[in-house]
């Protein structure tokens, strides 16, 4: 029994305090959003933004969330209304099979908020905790730059 | 999502008058009989009614149906397009239905670079016959020629103005025809959806959290369940104490049948933790033997081998004046999805066993699924439901037969199976590895004069439609019969697919000694024998070339004579700049290679900068270029997106991966044991030309970019390095090694 602050949301959860996050979003709250990889911390298709860091939801017990402010790519957009992140991976069609790219779009989020101007081995390094295995990294990347460009425009937008 | 949709909406939205007949054609006399049937544009010829395909409710709705999946590859938004083409609507006016043995045609496997030359060309010419039937229906109710009329946005229009929607058309005609030979097809110069870059429908539900995949089914009342498996081939359940784990929070059940072990709990988390108290419980026998890792190419080069006679070329040529020879391997390699394989299985009051399945052939899951539960095939409905990337033959259908053996067993409650990293990776069939061994002879001129190649391989097709082909089989009592492995025959091919060079010479022999024993499970993954043989012709092209002292490039194109593959490769070679060589930096090389997959589907060829660091080994790519031959492109990104792809994907399997395990277990379990590329490893660019080909047939791309990527990377770091690699993968260590610092 938890309360997790999910997408802006206190959610009353049943579920055991061990109970990894990724099982309580998607069995609990039903969101689609993080993904289970590995159950390892190895690939990252199930990443979310923990306090505004990306972290493990496969790895991370709900009894560690207490009072945090827990994201998921659900709570950046719509279909109807993406965020500019999602926006840059739709743009790119920086997808095939598409099951990484949540966890793609989390990672990317909680780099560009801490850094919205990083370098392309920035980019590489901060993104090399996630696993594609249909080979869109090409695209991936440039949605992630093309992101970064978008933030940076907005900032700008609202500096003038 | 399918199962919202079932056969009687579709019959529903199929409408009108359902009246079977045969349309045109004069009835066969027994004279006729020996004429053979004017043949079928693609899938049509084995489902060759109409409304099998597309049908036309009577308020317009239009409902298109494919007997093929997605599977991350865009056929969904090209069939989408194909069909918006024809029958002159927006692709978003379209209600497309993929793979479902309940409601689609029977298309077999979604596999082998086939979905546009079968479902597509089937689609693409049934949306222009439903067309030219409306556009006949209003021509016979305004009683003016069809040639008069148009159609556009769903409407036919006259020329004096009057109009009318398919809705009102569809009502007054059957679609419950045979398709015709032929159709009438617009110029390709005036297409408005196809060779266009229609956005991938499915990617906005992906990036937001939609369900888009079997893993996201939640049915009321669904419970989760687990699988203890075997620990090796063959192993036997000798004691379980069942007792500690029915008593955990939430358990269900667990199931015990022979040696096949699960636990069903109400909830995932205690499923996954009642597993492993029940993993740790099981005591088994275990007397697999794996040979030894280290001499696996030996060990299946020794094997007993049926040898097949791929092709043999004799004529007059020039003496040789100098003659090579090479051997190239190939390890075991994995799949290795994202997203470890699921299911969901429901037995319903009906009897009715309903599977919610990632598989790559429905048609032939249901059959391998009846099989083993020991079921009518009609008391089973696979719905294809996407997964996670599969490129080929994974644990997609094991986890599915999982699935339906626990729902079995618990009827009226869906059941989700969701492998776990370590069983996807232990458990799914491999693909085989492999050698060639090749020998050529260039004469004075520099041109190839004998060609003497011979593969060894496994079988790359052990996809189950009977069930003594699913994985469950092994573990069950009384096992139902294994059907013992087969080659799959040229000129798609298995282990030899690619083994016949596109290339022209005077002499040549090619062999596959095709094996039949199979040390690991195996099964097809992408470009089946082709990475390797690709791998090794485009290899020994450059050692051939530079034999002859000629430039790699040139020599490929003087000896083919296929004028699509000389473009693709002129095409590559100049957006690259080969002809242009700037000084470049200690251990930077670049490396070319060409195939058309299979001789028969697309043609790719690509050029590729690298640099290899001598103090570790490690390679790093750099620009790469490809050029893709695809027939009429449908999705010009579509292409991009899948050569990309395989790039990347190739550019893992060659540099890093191969299959661990010791003489009793396979130890890649995870992604630690089975390292695949990371983002700092991808290449600094790719870039896809895709060359435009108006109105000729569509070619597999999936596939095509597998086997030229490897031999690409070997060629480089020999043009880098000067050594010659000529075992998979190039791992550090092993560069290292070579370059001997």
């Amino acid at each position: 029994m938890a309360v997790l602050n999910v997408n802006g949301r206190d959610r009353d959860v049943q579920a055991d305090l061990d109970t990894p996050l990724l099982y309580v979003l998607r069995n609990d709250l039903a969101l689609n959003g993080a993904k289970f990889g590995c159950g390892l911390g190895q690939c990252g298709a199930c990443t979310v933004i923990v306090d505004g860091a990306a972290v493990f939801s496969c790895l991370t017990p709900i009894a560690a969330l207490a009072g945090r402010r827990i994201r998921t790519v659900e709570g950046l957009g719509t279909e109807q209304a993406p965020g500019t992140v999602q926006k840059a991976f739709i743009d790119e069609q920086a997808a095939q099979c598409g099951y990484c790219i949540a966890g793609m779009v989390m990672r990317a989020q909680a780099l560009l908020e801490k850094n919205p101007h990083p370098a392309e081995q920035e980019i590489r390094g901060h993104m090399a905790l996630n696993l594609c295995r249909c080979g869109t990294h090409m695209r991936i990347l440039a949605a992630v730059r093309r992101a970064a460009a978008a933030m940076g425009t907005a900032e700008n937008g609202a500096k003038g | 999502m399918n199962a919202a949709l079932t056969r009687r909406d579709l019959l529903a939205a199929g409408g009108g008058l359902v009246v079977s007949f045969a349309l045109g054609g004069s009835p066969a006399r027994a004279d006729d009989e020996a004429a053979p049937a004017p043949r079928l544009p693609g899938s049509l010829k084995d489902t060759p009614l109409l409304d099998a395909w597309i049908r036309v409710a009577p308020d317009g709705r239009i409902t298109v149906l494919t007997g093929k999946a997605e599977l991350g590859q865009g056929l969904r938004t090209a069939l989408l397009q194909l069909a918006a083409e024809q029958l002159a609507v927006a692709p978003a006016a379209i209600e497309l239905v993929t793979a479902d043995t309940g409601l689609t045609p029977n298309e077999g496997f979604t596999a082998g670079s086939h979905s546009m030359q079968d479902s597509g060309t089937a689609i693409f010419n049934a949306a222009a016959q439903v067309r030219a039937l409306l556009v006949g229906a209003a021509a016979s109710d305004w009683n003016v020629a069809s040639e008069t009329l148009s159609v556009a946005d769903g409407m036919v229009r006259a020329a004096d103005g009057r109009s009318t929607g398919y809705g009102p058309l569809a009502a007054k005609l059957s679609l419950h025809v045979q398709a015709q030979p032929s159709s009438s097809l617009d110029d390709p110069a005036s297409y408005r959806v196809v060779g266009k870059n229609l956005p991938r429908v499915d990617i906005p539900a992906k990036v937001t959290g939609g369900a888009a995949y079997v893993q996201d089914v939640r049915l009321p009342g669904m419970l989760h369940a687990r699988v203890v498996r075997q620990p090796s081939a063959g192993a036997v359940l000798r004691e379980v104490d069942t007792a500690p784990i029915e008593r955990m929070p939430s358990v269900v059940k667990v199931l015990r049948d022979g040696s096949y072990l699960a636990v069903v709990a109400e909830q995932e988390w205690p499923a996954v933790k009642a597993m492993r108290a029940l993993a740790a419980a099981a005591r088994w026998d275990e007397t697999a033997a794996l040979p030894d890792e280290a001499k696996i190419t030996q060990t299946i080069r020794a094997l007993p081998a049926r040898d097949i006679s791929v092709l043999a070329w004799a004529g007059a040529a020039a003496p040789a004046a100098k003659r090579l020879g090479a051997r190239y391997t190939r390890p075991y390699m994995m799949h290795g999805a994202i997203g470890p394989s699921c299911a969901v299985a429901r037995l319903g009051d009906d009897g009715v066993m309903t599977v919610w399945t990632h598989t790559q052939g429905v048609f032939p899951l249901r059959a391998a699924l009846a099989d083993l539960l020991r079921m009518p095939q009609e008391k089973v409905r696979c719905i294809q439901t996407p997964g996670s990337g599969c490129y080929g033959h994974n644990g997609a259908d094991d986890v599915a037969g999982d699935a339906a053996l626990i729902a079995r067993a618990l009827p009226g409650r869906p059941i989700r199976v969701q492998w776990m990293r370590e069983d996807e990776h232990l458990n799914e069939p491999y693909g085989s590895a492999m050698l060639a061994e090749v020998s050529g002879a260039v004469d004075a001129g520099g041109n190839i004069v004998d060609w003497d190649y011979a593969v060894w391989s496994n079988t790359h097709n052990r996809r189950p439609a009977v069930g003594g082909l699913m994985l469950q089989n092994a573990a069950l009592p009384d096992n139902l019969p294994v059907p013992p492995a087969a080659p799959i025959p040229m000129p798609e091919g298995g282990g030899d697919r690619n083994s016949n060079p596109i290339y022209t010479f005077p002499n040549a022999r090619v062999v596959y000694h095709f094996i039949p024993d199979m040390p690991l499970r195996v099964s097809a993954l992408r470009s089946l024998g082709a990475y390797l043989n690709v791998f090794a012709i485009e290899s020994f092209m450059d050692e051939l070339a530079e034999a002859a002292g000629a430039d790699p490039v040139a020599f490929r194109l003087r000896h083919l004579q296929d004028v699509r593959a000389k473009a693709v490769i002129r095409t590559a070679a100049e957006r690259f700049g080969w002809s242009i060589r700037p000084p470049r930096a200690d251990g930077e090389g670049r490396g070319f290679a060409f195939a058309r997959y299979k001789n028969l589907g697309a043609y790719c060829a690509l050029a590729l900068a690298l640099r290899v660091d001598h103090e570790s080994g490690r390679v790093r790519i750099g620009r790469v270029v490809a050029a893709v031959d695809s027939g009429q492109p449908i999705s010009p990104d579509g292409i991009r997106n899948q050569i990309e792809g395989a790039i990347v994907q190739s550019a893992s399997w060659t540099l890093y991966e191969s299959v661990r395990f010791d003489r009793q277990h396979v130890t890649s379990s995870d992604w630690s044991g089975y390292p695949i590329m990371r983002f700092p490893a991808a290449p600094e660019s790719i870039e896809v030309h895709v060359i435009d080909r108006p109105g000729l047939p569509f070619l597999g791309t999936g596939e095509a970019g597998q086997g030229p990527t490897a031999a690409a990377i070997a060629n480089a770091i020999k043009d880098a390095t000067g050594q010659r690699l000529r075992d998979l993968p190039f791992r550090p260590a092993t560069v290292k090694a070579a370059i001997g610092v």
